[in-house]
């Protein structure tokens, strides 16, 4: 019998409070012994204070090829940015 | 360097006007200083030649554990021990992360490790030396690491996007490695007589090693041409070797100890040293399967695969068996 164990993709959540980011992959048999290899693989200095684990084929992906139309929508919408509007400088800061 | 003379399967490096309009596409992503991502269209050689490099510096990573291993249990203190498995450790990390990049590629871990066990796969020639003293410790950290490192920061910058995340972590972690080396020599030059002796005597044998490190001159190679065209190599081993000299130099005299090169001297018309080459047919004998420890590594790195078989099969077992049970249950 031969079986490699399944790939496992990490979150890992840093000191303050941001999201868990995605770091790397690694092997594990299961999802308990991935949280623990994640603890030595990903953390040996203090990267983080939780730490997530999802199989890889779990994962669903947006397409490479369609990235043009998919992000198309946001393109010329320069209105959602901030700096789109000009405010007197008498207003203050805002 | 930890991946040496890594073939492309390229006769030559073509013009962008002979290229499919793929190729081309894929090109001028490069040339822009895009990254290339795993799910995107790569041509067939580049993606054979990064599983080539990127294995090969995953197992030098795993086989480079070795040599320092030996001294764990017989490092001269508790806080050096603590220091070496440390620093062990996080190869065995770097080992990992490599391997989980080329993994990106289509190539599995467990095929990466059996291809290197039946002799098809290499790993950095440095690691065939033996370290025969504590003071070879030093004199890996400081050197080889400090060789690696000088390879490695370019390589943040590659194409390849896994490939450089892994390479960012890793230069975050490592100039730890080459500090600790550099701290054992300092200790060991400006100690004792014999440790002294000990000191130079393991830079004597580890300098010519260390600039093998970086592979024969490189500068009519077709490979490496068609490496640098895809960014998966930044600069010519020439390049790399001599600022490692430039580099490392002034450190050895800091240390009072001298290098091995009657002929070193400084060249001020080019702003860096002239130096000797090493014997680039002990490199290839070495590469060959000849080097003084090629036989004892390989068993090692074997023995330690099928050892453990039993364990990974168990826990697979268990984690199947437990993942039909929660099935079941439900």
């Amino acid at each position: 019998m031969k079986k490699e164990w399944p790939l496992w993709e990490v979150f890992i959540r840093g000191q303050h409070g941001l999201n868990h980011r995605h770091v790397g992959s690694l092997h594990a048999p299961d999802a308990e012994m991935a949280i623990k290899n994640a603890r030595d693989v990903y953390t040996r200095r203090k990267e983080g204070v939780s730490i997530w684990v999802v199989p890889s084929a779990q994962i669903s992906a947006s397409d490479p090829g369609a990235k043009d139309s998919l992000f198309e929508p946001s393109m010329d919408k320069i209105y959602r940015h901030p700096s789109f509007y000009d405010i007197p400088e008498d207003v203050g800061k805002m | 360097m930890y991946a040496q003379m890594v073939k492309t399967d390229a006769d030559k490096v073509r013009d962008i006007s002979e290229m499919s309009p793929e190729e081309r596409a894929f090109q001028e992503r490069i040339d822009r200083g895009e990254k290339i991502e795993p799910t995107d269209w790569m041509p067939d050689g580049y993606r054979k030649t990064l599983i080539r490099q990127i294995g090969q510096h995953a197992h030098s990573e795993i086989v480079g554990q070795l040599p320092e291993g030996n001294w764990i249990t017989r490092a001269p203190t508790l806080e050096r021990k603590a220091i070496l498995l440390a620093k062990v450790q996080d190869e065995a990390g770097h080992g990992l992360y490599l391997y989980c990049a080329a993994e990106t590629l289509g190539v599995s871990r467990d095929e990466l490790i059996e291809l290197l066990h039946a002799g098809k796969m290499k790993y950095s020639s440095i690691f065939n030396y033996p370290t025969l003293n504590w003071a070879d410790i030093g004199a890996v950290g400081w050197l080889v690491d400090g060789a690696a490192i000088m390879n490695q920061v370019p390589l943040q910058r590659t194409s390849f996007g896994p490939y450089s995340r892994a390479m960012i972590r890793i230069c975050k972690e490592e100039s730890f490695h080459q500090r600790q080396g550099f701290d054992i020599m300092m200790k060991m030059a400006k100690g004792t007589e014999a440790q002294r002796r000990m000191a130079q005597d393991a830079l004597n044998r580890f300098w010519y090693p260390s600039l093998m490190m970086f592979g024969p001159s490189d500068k009519d190679s077709v490979h490496s041409a068609q490496s640098m065209a895809w960014k998966i190599k930044i600069n010519t081993n020439d390049e790399l070797r001599q600022k490692f000299v430039d580099q490392t130099v002034p450190q050895a005299e800091y240390l009072g100890l001298s290098i091995p090169d009657e002929h070193l001297t400084w060249n001020e018309d080019k702003g860096g040293f002239d130096f000797s080459e090493p014997d680039w047919s002990e490199f290839f004998e070495v590469l060959k399967g000849n080097g003084p420890c090629n036989r004892e590594r390989m068993d090692a790195r074997v023995k330690a695969w099928e050892d453990g078989a039993w364990v990974r099969d168990g826990l697979m077992a268990h984690a199947d068996k437990r993942a039909a049970a929660r099935q079941a249950a439900e």
